[in-house]
């Protein structure tokens, strides 16, 4: 294989750059330990360089980036329709949720609103795919902590909503549901009733999950206190999500800046925080976020209006020229697409915040000073998708 | 074992015919553990059915898994210490073996009956530390030092509370051979009823705690698996082996489980002695080891239910649970079991 | 009452599942793949079928899929007239319709803007190959997935879309 000039001096750089990576690491006396890109606690490609005094974490360094798939100048050579499919792989266990920002950006720009039975499907599937991804996450925290067997379990039962997402989608991972000016297509017969046994199995195992991992006194004194965020720091970050819940700040994007096209008002119910900030609290509200959302979904079920679930829009779909920002909130946190259109077939520019690089971004603060254990805690606890990081 | 074959075989017959028993007892009991419990146990736990295809209902998963071990690549890092790297695995393999010698399966069947049997079983347990540190040593891995070092302080950490739990036995029984302890179980009495004779673990229950938990850490075994955790420091001292050398490891925990187990049923459960037969017939002989297999499977059984169930401890949580609450409690009871020995 | 230790709760919890699982009337919830499959729903995205009649070789499908792995030929012919004494028709003859499926992300998006209804889901999804190129189904095989292709499912209550007919299979 030939490689052209600028790939070659490309090569070269990425080489400099990690050779003085591990100069800046190596030089420094004590003992340095690269965590990942191929380690357990990363779950994907995620390097972490730690300093180690003994097994005492003196710095912690992420470096993202071995998962880069360039979604963002992707995006740009897609028309609209196409760039659902896309970004889709991006928070890879909660897919659905991924296209839902974009849409609703690409909606507002062109000034459709979906109908409302549309509306309420979104909101559903969007709560299902949250379900899908924090329920793995609760079940991953345990496999962290050497529990495996609740991490089985958290695959066993995400299975049923995925099963749901599924029928109704056609897509287990990768829906590709959304459309702008509402869904691809309806909901299949008997949907709802099976949903809704689906969502008393989640919470059959919200409950194993609270008695097998959460009440284990092991468990708790694994996470309680550990990796504590105060609250200011946790803002500073950047952190969003239920990281920034579990520091006790009462943020939720659901509840307070809803964009138009989901509707959460039509349902009842809470946002949970925990004062403490430390790793038991973000589990703690991660699952009572399940919870909530197996109760949303109960409530929207039942108030499915009739009617179409697709607004009238051009078959060729040209996005007036502006910019617009829309972000809603993940499983992991406020995801926003920044959307520019020059009047085009494609997007100008797609500029896509994502919670994870933010999440992690707190690592080399919250690390200082713990042991390497902890460190799989923490990060476990701030629960990050690779592919959310690197996009 | 004379009585048995009534021949007289000469040393060098008898101890042939002995490691050819251990040579194939000890290899059979880390299968039946693995696949009864490591495979079937912890995959109905997990609501799956575990492995169906290889044999009858996948009984044969682990013989398969062994062959295919034997076939990889033995690989040794470059950068390792060969003869060291070479050797920790058989010096792991070895102590295991040793820790059988004393076991009885029978009035008559033991392969060493010697008097300081319990003694002498802690004591080579406790070797399979330098293989650990051999093997974490000398992978020059910076993930198997760390393994090695956390496995070593553990391993001597929970050696302490071991002892001190079979002590309250010794102390009751009055004889450190593991035969005499049988013995005073099956010939005890329940305030003066005979039926069942007397397990110890009636009367040295805290000891029977104490020596649970001592043995789940000094397998490396959930809650206490920090030295091979593969989320923290990815298998620990046998990150760098493959092949027949990671066998002999997988082996050694294995065999080490059922022997310790096998140990924990003799010394609190009354061993192979089975109430209704009398230990000094010759039935005892041939129900013995099927009793004390049965004992050994209730144990091992509870060894890999709390594997299966708990999330594990961090290594000084792990240093404070042994030297705060485990020491302390088995002193406790050697100090009550040696006054009530010496009051009655 | 003395509060149960969270570590002895836990315990039951693994042991009764295992009870359930034990029991008859509970179960794995795995199958054992090759010997028992599971059922995908009708909806489920696996392969691609071609309906070849319907086709009209225009393209739509070839130019919106996100990752261009549909191949089109076509060369224009005369057809038959409609009605007898009118003029023949030109139409677009399909020579080669190939989906690369080692490419297709399976997003479905040529499946929906197909305007004549010539392409369809099937929930098969057993096409694995050894070798990455088999995995280009020209449109003979893509014909044979319409044996697989289910009929529509009906629609929730209160929806206002109609089921769609999928046509009959006609080997070739």
């Amino acid at each position: 294989m030939t490689l052209t000039e600028s790939q070659q001096l490309a090569y070269v750089a990425a080489q400099a750059a990690d050779a003085r990576v591990n100069l800046q690491f190596e030089t420094d006396d004590g003992m340095t330990l690269n965590i990942g890109p191929q380690h357990p606690a990363t779950h994907g490609t995620l390097r972490i360089i730690v300093r180690l005094d003994g097994e005492q974490v003196v710095r912690a360094e992420p470096y993202p980036g071995y998962m880069h798939r360039g979604y963002e100048k992707l995006c740009e050579v897609r028309t609209y329709p196409q760039v659902t499919t896309l970004v889709n792989r991006i928070d890879w266990l909660g897919s659905f949720a991924n296209e839902v920002p974009f849409i609703l950006a690409a909606e507002k720009l062109m000034d459709i609103e979906a109908p409302p039975r549309a509306q309420v499907i979104r909101t559903i599937l969007f709560e299902l795919s949250r379900m899908a991804n924090v329920s793995l996450f609760l079940g991953d925290l345990g496999i962290q902590l050497g529990g495996i067997t609740i991490g089985f379990y958290a695959f066993r039962d995400r299975e049923f909503v995925l099963n749901q997402i599924e029928s109704a989608t056609g897509g287990r991972f990768h829906p590709n549901f959304d459309r702008i000016g509402g869904l691809k297509d309806d909901l299949p017969k008997g949907w709802i009733a099976e949903t809704k046994r689906c969502m008393e199995r989640m919470r059959t195992f919200c409950d194993q999950f609270e008695t097998l991992v959460l009440g284990n006194e092991i468990f708790q004194a694994r996470t309680r206190g550990i990796g504590v965020i105060p609250p200011d720091v946790a803002r500073s970050y950047g952190l969003t999500g239920a990281n920034i819940r579990g520091s006790g700040v009462d943020w939720d994007l659901r509840r307070d800046s809803v964009p138009p096209g989901l509707s959460y008002d039509k349902a009842d119910w809470k946002v949970h925080t925990h004062p403490d900030g430390d790793s038991f609290a973000r589990t703690w509200v991660r699952l009572q976020e399940v919870r909530e959302s197996t109760l949303i979904v109960d409530q929207l079920l039942d108030a499915i209006p009739s009617g179409p679930v697709m607004a009238k829009v051009p078959r060729i779909i040209k996005v007036p020229e502006g910019e617009a920002y829309v972000a809603t909130e993940n499983p992991l946190g406020e995801m926003g697409y920044y959307v520019v259109s020059k009047g085009d077939l494609v997007p100008f520019r797609v500029k896509i915040r994502s919670a994870s690089f933010n999440n992690i971004s707190i690592v080399p603060w919250v690390t200082r000073g713990v042991f390497v254990p902890d460190m799989v805690t923490i990060l476990a606890s701030l629960y990050f998708i690779l592919g959310d990081i690197d996009r | 074992m004379p009585m048995l074959l009534a021949i007289e075989l000469a040393y060098w017959q008898e101890t042939a015919i002995k490691v050819a028993v251990m040579a194939v007892l000890v290899p059979t009991t880390a299968l039946i553990l693995g696949i009864v419990f490591l495979f079937k146990m912890m995959s109905w736990m997990q609501s799956r059915m575990g492995p169906q295809e290889a044999g009858p209902r996948g009984l044969l998963q682990l013989l398969a898994d062994g062959v295919k071990f034997l076939q990889k690549e033995d690989i040794i890092p470059d950068a390792a210490d060969r003869f060291v790297f070479k050797a920790a695995p058989i010096v792991v393999l070895v102590s295991t073996f040793l820790t059988y010698v004393v076991v009885p399966a029978g009035p008559d069947l033991v392969i060493e009956n010697l008097p300081t049997g319990i003694f002498f079983a802690m004591a080579v347990s406790s070797l399979s530390v330098i293989g650990v540190l051999m093997a974490g040593w000398a992978s020059s891995n910076k993930y198997a030092l760390m393994g090695g070092l956390r496995a070593a302080g553990q391993l001597i950490a929970y050696e302490l509370p071991l002892v001190l739990a079979v002590t309250g036995v010794v102390i009751q029984v009055g004889s450190l051979s593991m035969q005499d302890i049988v013995w005073a179980q099956a010939t005890g009495e329940i305030f003066g009823w005979g039926g069942i004779g007397l397990p110890l673990i009636l009367t040295q229950i805290l000891a029977f705690f104490v020596f649970m938990a001592a043995v789940q850490a000094e397998l490396a075994q959930p809650p206490f698996d920090m030295p091979i955790a593969e989320t923290e420091v990815v298998g620990g001292y046998h990150i760098e082996y493959t092949g027949f050398r990671f066998l002999f490891f997988f082996l050694g925990e294995f065999a080490t489980a059922f022997a310790f187990a096998a140990i924990a049923a003799t010394l609190f459960l009354g061993g192979w002695y089975v109430p209704g037969i009398p230990p000094d017939s010759v039935w005892a002989n041939v129900v013995g080891p099927i009793a004390l297999f049965v004992k050994i499977m209730f144990v091992s059984f509870l060894i890999f239910w709390f594997r299966f169930t708990y999330p594990r401890f961090r290594e000084d949580q792990l240093q404070t649970f042994a030297w705060k609450y485990l020491i302390p409690l088995s002193l406790v009871n050697i100090t009550v079991t040696g006054i009530v020995v010496v009051a009655f | 009452m003395p509060k149960v230790p969270g570590m002895v709760k836990g315990l039951g919890v693994t042991f009764k599942t295992m009870v359930d699982t034990l029991k008859p009337s509970g179960g794995p919830v795995t199958v054992p793949y090759p010997h028992v499959k599971e059922e995908p729903t009708a909806r489920a995205r696996g392969v691609i079928a071609l309906h070849e009649d319907n086709c009209t070789a225009c393209m739509l499908c070839s130019r919106e899929c996100p990752d261009w792995c549909i191949y089109i030929e076509a060369h224009k012919t005369l057809a038959p007239p409609r009605r007898a004494g009118g003029k023949p028709r030109q139409v677009n003859a399909l020579d080669r319709f190939a989906i690369d499926y080692s490419l297709c992300m399976y997003c479905g998006i040529c499946v929906e803007v197909c305007p004549f209804d010539a392409l369809f889901w099937s929930p098969e999804y057993e096409f694995s190959e050894v070798r990455i190129a088999d995995l280009l189904h020209e449109k003979e095989r893509l014909g044979e997935w319409m044996q697989t292709v289910p009929e529509f499912e009906p629609y929730e209550a209160g929806s206002e879309a109609k089921p769609k007919k999928v046509p009959a299979y006609d080997p070739r």
